[in-house]
């Protein structure tokens, strides 16, 4: 009995991590430059179907099945979700910061008719099955199996997390959060703004490409029905939830918003029957979009709100305060010390 | 070009023109892309429906076709009360969230957000009350009409092209010749000096909530008249609305539906050469080129 909850709890925490990576991703990219994102879905499909296709093993009536190991398909899917949001930022990031949001936004129509359409390649609407999982050797003994999952998810995402919150406090960090607050300020000491965005951009996008990929292997099993917009919902309620600009946010939130996901999902698994089911699932995401617009309203910082000063620094003079000091102003102390 | 195509193309573009005229209003008053327009849509559609609904079930002499119309009297009747409740629900949302958001000086970015949540809970409310069934306002069968010039189509396709066009003219004359159309001008130009020239900024931007949903609803119940009525219906409308307004060039009333007519034939034209399941992917490519080589549209002004 507590081997089973030992196991379940660590595969609701393996899942509930590889969404915790595509929120660090939209943390680099909202939370840190203020750059909108609504095709999240599309980035992590990029991700989940470039990992898929190198890493499967050859099948008739596909192309692709290269038989790759798993962390060259991670690699290569973070590398072209990558590449493709800089091609989509490089068009859109000058324009007026909208427009870049429904750029987005058709990016993941797009990548979900590809992989709708392309049947040699994404298998159409059955997906790819058989993508190798990591130990798929223990796969007989479930309680090792979910244990060793969740061991590499949480090594992966600390990593991340200690990458990106250096990269926060790095100098390119506070740059991003400069442009973020005063754009013109920014420019005139001289950063290029829409670079810097640009950069950001492609990391975040990168990022989501990797959490795509991660969850192909841990689940074995893409299809297109898994990247509908919401997912790009879940991942922006965890985002706002945790605390956007915070990295230690980010992973709470999606925690957090998993945990409520999943508790409301089992909640009506009870109380309706089998026949309405469906039509009460529907309920949830009501249930997370006003929550998301409650939120919006009533705590825009989110649980875990951005840290004031981020730059160590600064943490040596007296008068800047601690990290716990006020909340997230609009004008960042640094900008006006340095 | 086949004839047919074309007319094929120029009725679905007439309905995503009438859309488009709507997030062209919205987005250039009210500053932001509201990503709920599409969901307005929809649920103007299953208003309409409901009500036609109970219209016919109350007095079924309202469901005779109306001359060579494939629907009744109930349809034109609750299509109006759709709009007034499509209204109605704008001002709502607008008062439960975009007001308490503006108050707040919050930037056009969280604006946009707040639109995806409100649009989400929307369609997934209308999904939980209708399910994801598909309806139809009317089960009749339209025998396509031949035009000339090999061209044909049913009186229903000919009067949403019709409307269309109607609506347009007035929309663009209403925002031209009248005062409250000059005030609308003078907030999407600039909201504190209008304010400060006396208009009544806030009474402007219900108005233009209203007239938005007004529109959505129209181009709703022609939808759901010309294809079907399902929730995600505005869902996949989204991407071509606003394909339909950047073309056309945001804020203008005559671009969008020119944008939505140039979307509709381009679909008409592509899904003959690579098949209709790549319809959706001509406004994301139509979205692309319009950004790389003319970002102010067709009729719009340099940023």
């Amino acid at each position: 009995m507590n081997l089973e909850l030992i196991s379940y709890a660590a595969f609701f925490l393996t899942v509930a991590l590889t969404y915790a990576i595509m929120c660090l991703g939209l943390n680099v990219q909202w939370g840190q430059t203020g750059v909108f994102n609504v095709g999240i879905a599309g980035f992590v499909a990029i991700g989940a179907y470039v990992s898929a296709l190198l890493t499967t093993p050859e099948t008739a009536g596909r192309i692709g099945g290269f038989g790759l190991p798993i962390v060259v398909g991670c690699v290569a899917g973070a590398l072209v979700t990558s590449g493709i949001s800089f091609l989509i930022g490089a068009l859109t990031i000058r324009l007026r910061s909208d427009y870049l949001a429904i750029a987005t936004f058709g990016v993941a129509v797009a990548v979900q008719l590809c992989a709708l359409n392309l049947q040699g390649l994404t298998g159409g609407p059955f997906g790819i099955g058989f993508i190798p999982r990591p130990f798929g050797e223990f796969a007989g003994n479930p309680l090792l199996f979910s244990l060793l999952n969740f061991g590499v998810l949480a090594v992966l995402v600390l990593v991340l997390y200690f990458v990106l919150e250096r990269l926060a406090r790095s100098p390119w960090g506070r740059v991003l959060r400069a442009i973020r607050e005063d754009e013109a300020a920014a420019q005139a000491l001289g950063k290029n703004a829409v670079k810097f965005r640009l950069q950001a951009f492609a990391l975040g996008g990168g990022i989501m490409g990797l959490a795509g990929a991660v969850q192909a292997h841990f689940i074995g099993f893409i299809a297109p029905d898994n990247y509908q917009p919401i997912l790009t919902f879940q991942v922006w309620a965890m985002l706002i939830v945790g605390g956007s600009g915070n990295n230690r946010g980010a992973i709470l939130g999606a925690v957090l918003v998993w945990a409520i996901w999943a508790a409301s999902a089992a909640l009506v698994a009870a109380v309706f029957p089998a026949g309405e089911q469906a039509r009460a699932a529907t309920l949830q995401i009501v249930l997370i979009g006003v929550a998301l617009c409650a939120i919006l309203l009533l705590r825009p910082r989110g649980i875990l709100g951005e840290l004031r000063v981020v730059s160590r620094h600064l943490l040596k003079l007296p008068a800047a305060g601690g990290p716990t000091a006020e909340p997230n102003s609009k004008k960042a102390p640094h900008a006006r010390n340095s | 070009m086949n004839p047919q195509t074309l007319m094929d193309g120029l009725i679905a573009g007439s309905m995503i023109g009438l859309g488009a005229v709507g997030i062209t209003l919205t987005y250039s008053i009210l500053r932001f892309a509201n990503f709920a327009h599409g969901d307005m849509i929809s649920w103007g559609a299953y208003f309409a429906l409901a009500i036609a609904g109970a219209l016919g079930a109350a007095f079924s002499g309202l469901l005779t076709p109306i001359g060579p119309f494939s629907f009744g009297w109930a349809l034109p009747i609750a299509a109006l009360a759709a709009t007034v409740l499509n209204g109605g629900l704008a001002l709502l949302v607008d008062a439960l969230l975009f007001k308490r958001l503006r108050a707040r000086n919050s930037t056009v970015i969280i604006m946009v957000m707040a639109s995806f949540g409100a649009a989400l809970t929307l369609r997934s409310l209308l999904e939980f009350i209708f399910t994801s069934k598909p309806a139809y306002y009317t089960n009749a069968l339209q025998i396509a009409l031949p035009l000339g010039g090999g061209i044909r189509a049913t009186p229903d396709q000919m009067l949403s092209l019709a409307v269309s066009v109607v609506i347009v003219i007035a929309v663009h004359l209403l925002l031209s010749r009248t005062a409250i159309g000059r005030s609308m001008r003078a907030v999407s130009e600039n909201v504190q000096l209008s304010g400060l020239v006396g208009i009544r900024v806030r009474r402007v931007i219900r108005i233009v909530w209203v007239l938005g949903a007004v529109l959505a609803a129209i181009a709703g119940v022609f939808a759901g008249v010309l294809v079907q009525i399902r929730p995600e219906m505005g869902l996949d409308l989204l991407l071509p609305l606003f394909a339909a307004a950047i073309l056309g060039g945001i804020g203008s009333v005559p671009g969008a539906m020119f944008g939505g007519l140039i979307i509709g034939v381009s679909e008409a034209l592509a899904v003959g050469v690579v098949g209709a399941q790549w319809r959706a992917a001509v406004s994301f490519v139509i979205l692309i080129v319009v950004l790389l080589v003319r970002p102010q549209g067709l009729f719009g002004r340099a940023e």
